[in-house]
């Protein structure tokens, strides 16, 4: 069962070279950049996409926190592109692969406390202990507190890997068992087929809702911190 | 022919096919030349279909299609052989073939 369910999955290479920075590199070719004021179709509904995401993001943060516009716009927009890429035959996604998503959740998150630290340390030391705790506590607390601080960043890759690595799964199960069933029961074939229509809006909706998490949590990491 | 142009200038088309293999053995293979065909590729395909006043989602498309295509081709060999499992077990794919046995 596992070896056939996973080769989709195994980090693709020709020959020895390494396929997988083009296919990392691919979705760049679909946000071309812009010259001129009116732009083409595709250029101009990128834009409004790109304005209605950093309006809605990067609202809640003061001066310092808006300098990370940039470094946010273009996460959303890498983690959304590559997962929605990944819906289509065949292809390989490369947010499955946790080395990548940790590769870009631990900088993330690591940017964020580290600001804070550096330019609010009182503030950020404070951030371990709730207001409020009865005094009996407080130990325990800061060792949760220090606990949750370090597992931010292994559960944004975690997160995002296990989503959209389940998400394949499932439609690569479901879809085996529909061609399984037509020779044995075409009704319940039919069902599942349904099912498997509707496990892939799921999965159209699951794409991009896991790149506004991972990026709106950075967000508001930083937002913590500045 | 008033002036004869030279064969390193001729674009693919204007070339005669006795003169192809020396064509291409003309053409620039420096790592800059084919960074430069890439690009040309790019932006002629580009400027014809997308950067357009009324470009469609065919533009789009094409591209997809072409990626899918070639995700096709690199897993073509995974492909085949798991097919070959399928026929070889009765038209069910070898880790499945316990389960049909106990449904029928």
């Amino acid at each position: 069962m596992n070896e056939n369910l996973f080769t989709s999955f195994i980090t693709p290479m020709m020959l020895g070279l390494p396929l997988v920075t083009l296919i990392i590199l691919f979705p760049s070719l679909l946000f071309p950049s812009s010259n001129r004021l009116i732009n083409n179709r595709l250029i101009s509904l990128q834009q409004w996409a790109l304005q209605l995401m950093s309006k809605q993001m990067m609202s809640i943060h003061n001066t310092k926190g808006q300098t990370w516009t940039l470094m946010l716009m273009s996460l959303i927009l890498f983690i959304g592109s590559t997962n929605l890429l990944g819906l289509l035959p065949h292809s390989f996604t490369p947010t499955t692969q946790l080395s990548m998503n940790l590769g870009m959740a631990i900088p993330l998150w690591a940017g964020a406390v580290i600001t804070g630290f550096r330019n609010k340390t009182k503030a950020s030391l404070a951030h371990f202990l709730p207001q409020g705790t009865p005094t009996p506590l407080i130990p325990m607390l800061v060792i949760i507190e220090t606990i949750s601080l370090f597992i931010q960043p292994m559960a944004l890759a975690v997160r995002l890997t296990a989503n959209i690595t389940a998400g394949h799964l499932l439609i690569h199960l479901i879809g085996g068992a529909t061609l399984a069933l037509t020779s044995i029961s075409p009704t319940t074939a039919l069902i599942t087929f349904i099912i498997l229509i509707l496990l892939t809006i799921l999965e159209f909706a699951v794409a991009m809702i896991q790149a506004y998490v991972f990026t709106l949590l950075v967000s508001l990491y930083l937002h913590d911190n500045t | 022919m008033a002036s004869v142009v030279p064969l390193k200038e001729k674009k693919l088309l204007e070339v005669k096919l006795g003169e192809l293999p020396s064509w291409i053995l003309m053409r620039d293979f420096t790592p800059s030349g084919i960074a430069g065909a890439f690009q040309r590729g790019y932006y002629r395909y580009y400027n014809k279909y997308v950067n357009v006043k009324k470009g469609s989602i065919a533009g789009l498309s094409m591209v997809l299609a072409a990626y899918v295509f070639l995700n096709y081709c690199r897993s073509y060999k995974e492909l085949s052989e798991s097919l070959l499992d399928c026929f070889a077990s009765g038209g069910v794919s070898p880790d499945r073939v316990g389960l049909v046995h106990r449904l029928i």
